[in-house]
């Protein structure tokens, strides 16, 4: 059981420098390599192609009656699309901005005013709020009411009382046709 | 163990409470090794190295996979096409997988050479074996799980033999399948246990390490270090030269991955599985062949022993075996260096094996059964011979240290490498 | 040393003859590919030709579920063209708010409609025979692009004297056992090359076999650069591990 002590690193200086040029260059360039074999596995989590590529949804709205509302599925998330009546969209438009918490006309939300399109994900916490059915709680302002913990969103689905900090997020769509549109 | 001083607070504190530090000072620069290892003894790190790319690679790819017989396959071929950097990840562990085999037969038959499982050393060697057996469980079981017809026919052919065994055969056949035939319940436990092996690997593996720890590496020449002059630090010498192993290792592997990521493979594992079709050829991938090929070997009924129990006996018993080596190995001296004619059987040791392979790859027709019921014969002669040699050869006049005979060799050579 | 090189010599012939040896089948004359050897890589214009091909022959009888149209993007085909591929076929999907399940144009994001709605359809429109999917042909079989060319064009109208083909079945040289049941798909000027190449049988054959060998393989330009990518930095590390080896064991010696 022979307990060896050596220091093998006893040579002469330009020796000793040239030996630790060459080892941190080379701990240096392993330890780069090492960073580059990382990276793919890493890479593997993110979204791969097929997810990706399922990043659309269309929606034929032609049944929606006025002051009905239809909750669809896109990108795993739920989407509120509500067909507003007259006296809702008056509503929205009346609000003045500055009442507002996260302060958006109802004009930038909407592309045809009688459509309202939102994700459907309480900006507190991420529960769904309560609103789609004709039974369903709306809130004292028409919208949303959000059960978890007290989040109200109006007709233009804006946070108006309660602890979520933003409005519903509107995504991206386009009308395909005046009965038709694709989300995402 | 903890009675280091480290000048370093934070590292004595951690110390003090855990021997992290202790322990690694212990094995790496307090650590005798024999100064005259040759490359041969890189393979055990370079194990340890491919078993670890193995884990990290396949808890990624379990990451996308589904192991259910309707999406199995479907599952990996996602992996291949949508997942980033899928492919890598998939070829890395299927190519690992081939690497993972040459590289542990290279060390096992550097064992055989060396004589590295004489004593003190037998349990050392005991180990390896046992490493060796998950190994060829693992590898079996994660075959099945792309759902190939080579996976599916595979594990068909191989959980069948199992009925050979008298009385208990059918039962544990269908204990294994979980059914009537291989289906969803064999895939399901195959992936279970898949994922399971690896880390009983893992702790073979430290034991393996303890043991070796505790009666240190042996060397080319056989003898004991009898003293510092024998020895090196295993840092930085070994530690070093284990890294040169690796980097040679890895541009090896990693030609394969990028270049012929299936060359080690079988064409009929990308045709999804079929239970009405049979391939032509079944035959499992060529770390198994050898072993095949003695299956195989045995075709004539005995009473009360039929050929096909004759066979997985035979099968089971060509590794079984080399648990008695210590044993069955009489010579008193460790290295073929000084063994001619030990050196000798050891080649056509090899060369049988080789052949057994290729008999094992090849469909069982024309000469090649017969000429792999000789080589199974050879197989196992070298058992009993090795027997009768360590009584009857004479071996070189052994070197008086390692020091001495490294010091002869540098004064008869200007360089040595 | 000698004998281990020797025995390591005789390993590697083994290994590589034997997936020669393991074919039965007859001789498979290796063809030319653009994407072969270290440096290959995919020709698209040939890609986008190979794809004409499948398209307007093959996917008539062979399906090729692995594929999406979204892929199909990579041989430089526009988004909108990638769109109208996939608007030629319908896709099943439901069920609607009135519980029905309803015919829609496929979308880039669906992978390859096939031709026949399950195997037994397919199994009755080619009697009794299975057009086996296509995605992974390249790969699945011994000899790969090779073999698949060499079935492509080794039909023959006037099989060797003797050899019997029966009702249903054709002639094929390079084909286990003569008899496939695919009748000859190809043809001179069987297609027009969109980009006016010569459509010889030689052509197409090479076009969709490179096509498959893409379906099968499409990581393949990204393996082989990052590959070299690799090595080349592997080479330089290990000769760098190399030269700190011989520093630090240069005492000893």
């Amino acid at each position: 059981m022979a307990e060896t002590s050596t220091t093998p690193q006893a040579t002469p200086p330009e020796g000793e420098t040239r030996r630790d040029f060459l080892l941190y260059a080379t701990t240096a360039v392993g330890v780069a390599g090492t960073a580059m074999a990382v990276w793919p596995f890493i890479h593997s989590m993110n979204p791969a192609a097929d997810t990706l590529a399922m990043s659309t949804t269309e929606v034929d709205i032609s049944s929606i009656a006025e002051g009905q509302a239809v909750t669809v599925t896109w990108r795993g998330k739920p989407v509120f699309i509500r067909h507003r009546t007259a006296a809702e969209i008056e509503a929205a438009k009346a609000t003045a901005v500055s009442e507002l918490r996260d302060p958006e006309t109802d004009d930038i939300r909407v592309k045809k005013p009688e459509w309202l399109i939102v994700v459907g994900i309480c900006t507190h916490l991420g529960c769904v709020p309560l609103g789609q059915k004709p039974a369903d709680p709306k809130g004292e302002f028409g919208g949303w009411f959000c059960p978890c913990h007290g989040s109200q969103y109006d007709t233009s689905g804006r946070i108006r009382k309660g602890p979520a900090p933003k409005n519903l997020a509107v995504p991206n769509y386009t009308f395909l046709t005046d009965t038709s549109i694709r989300i995402g | 163990m903890s009675g280091y001083k480290f000048d370093n607070k934070v590292v004595q504190w951690v110390d003090d409470r855990l021997p992290l530090f202790s322990v690694l000072k212990h094995s790496t620069t307090d650590y005798p090794t024999p100064r005259n290892l040759n490359y041969w003894w890189n393979f055990g790190s370079l194990a340890l190295m491919v078993l670890v790319i193995m884990i990290l690679t396949g808890i990624f790819l379990v990451m996308n996979y589904t192991p259910h017989t309707s999406m199995a396959f479907n599952s990996v071929e996602r992996i291949m096409r949508d997942v980033n950097y899928g492919w890598l990840i998939r070829y890395l562990h299927a190519n690992g997988a081939s690497m993972f085999f040459i590289v542990v037969y290279i060390h096992i038959f550097r064992g055989l050479y060396y004589g590295s499982y004489k004593a003190p050393r037998e349990m050392l060697w005991w180990l390896g074996l046992v490493i060796y057996l998950l190994m060829m469980a693992t590898a079996f079981m994660g075959y099945v799980l792309p759902w190939g017809q080579m996976s599916f026919w595979g594990a068909t052919v191989i959980t069948n033999l199992f009925s050979a065994f008298p009385v208990v055969g059918d039962y544990i056949v269908t204990l294994l399948w979980g059914g009537f035939s291989v289906d969803n319940p064999t895939l399901n436990r195959f992936f279970s246990l898949h994922y399971l092996l690896p880390f009983l690997i893992f702790a073979v593996v430290f034991l393996h390490l303890v043991a070796l720890h505790t009666v240190k590496s042996s060397n080319p020449l056989g003898i004991e270090m009898k003293g510092p002059q024998d020895a090196i630090p295993f840092h930085p010498y070994y530690t070093i030269k284990d890294l040169f192993g690796v980097g040679l290792f890895l541009i090896f592997f990693l030609s394969f991955v990028f270049f012929a990521p299936n060359f080690f493979g079988d064409p009929d594992n990308y045709i999804p599985a079929n239970p009405l079709v049979t391939p032509a050829h079944i035959k499992p991938e060529w770390y198994y062949l050898p072993f095949y090929a003695i299956l195989r070997s045995f075709t004539f009924d005995l009473p009360f022993l039929p050929a096909k129990l004759q066979g997985v006996l035979a099968m089971f018993s060509a590794i079984i075996i080399l648990f008695f080596l210590p044993w069955i190995d009489s010579s008193k001296v460790r290295s073929a260096k000084f063994r001619p004619i030990f050196k000798q059987v050891f080649w056509i040791f090899v060369a049988n094996a080789l052949v057994l392979g290729y008999v094992g790859g090849q469909p069982p027709e024309g000469n090649l059964p017969m000429i792999g019921q000789i080589s199974t014969a050879v197989y196992f002669l070298f058992f009993p011979f090795l027997f009768l040699l360590g009584k009857i050869e004479k071996p070189r006049a052994l070197p008086q240290s390692i020091s001495a005979a490294v010091l002869k060799d540098a004064a008869h050579s200007t360089e040595k490498a | 040393m000698r004998k281990f090189l020797l025995s390591t010599l005789a390993a590697g012939l083994l290994a590589a003859a034997t997936p020669a040896l393991a074919n039965e089948g007859p001789e498979i004359e290796k063809q030319a590919w653009s994407w072969q050897g270290v440096f290959g890589q995919y020709d698209k214009a040939q890609l986008r030709r190979g794809w004409q091909v499948f398209h307007d022959i093959c996917s008539n009888c062979h399906s090729m579920k692995l594929v999406a149209y979204r892929n199909l993007s990579y041989l430089g085909f526009s988004d909108d063209e990638v769109k109208d591929f996939a608007a030629e076929k319908q896709v099943t999907d439901g069920p609607n708010d009135q519980g029905d399940m309803f015919q829609r144009p496929a979308r880039p994001s669906d992978h390859f409609v096939p031709p026949f709605p399950n195997d037994q359809a397919a199994r009755v429109a080619n009697n009794g025979a299975l057009p086996p999917d296509l995605s992974l042909m390249a790969k699945a079989r011994n000899g790969g692009p090779d073999y698949v060319y060499a079935i492509l064009t080794g039909f023959d109208d006037t099989p060797p004297a003797g050899h019997v083909v029966p009702d249903g079945m054709y002639y094929n040289k390079a084909f286990g056992g003569g008899n496939i049941g695919m009748p000859p798909p190809i043809s001179d000027d069987a297609v027009t090359y969109a980009d006016g190449t010569k459509a010889t049988k030689e052509q197409i054959a090479k076009d969709v076999v490179s096509f498959l060998n893409w379906t099968a393989e499409p990581e393949l330009d990204q393996r082989k650069s990052l590959g070299i990518k690799v090595i080349g930095f592997l080479i330089v590390l290990t000769a760098m591990f190399y030269a700190l080896k011989r520093k630090i064991w240069a005492d000893l010696h």
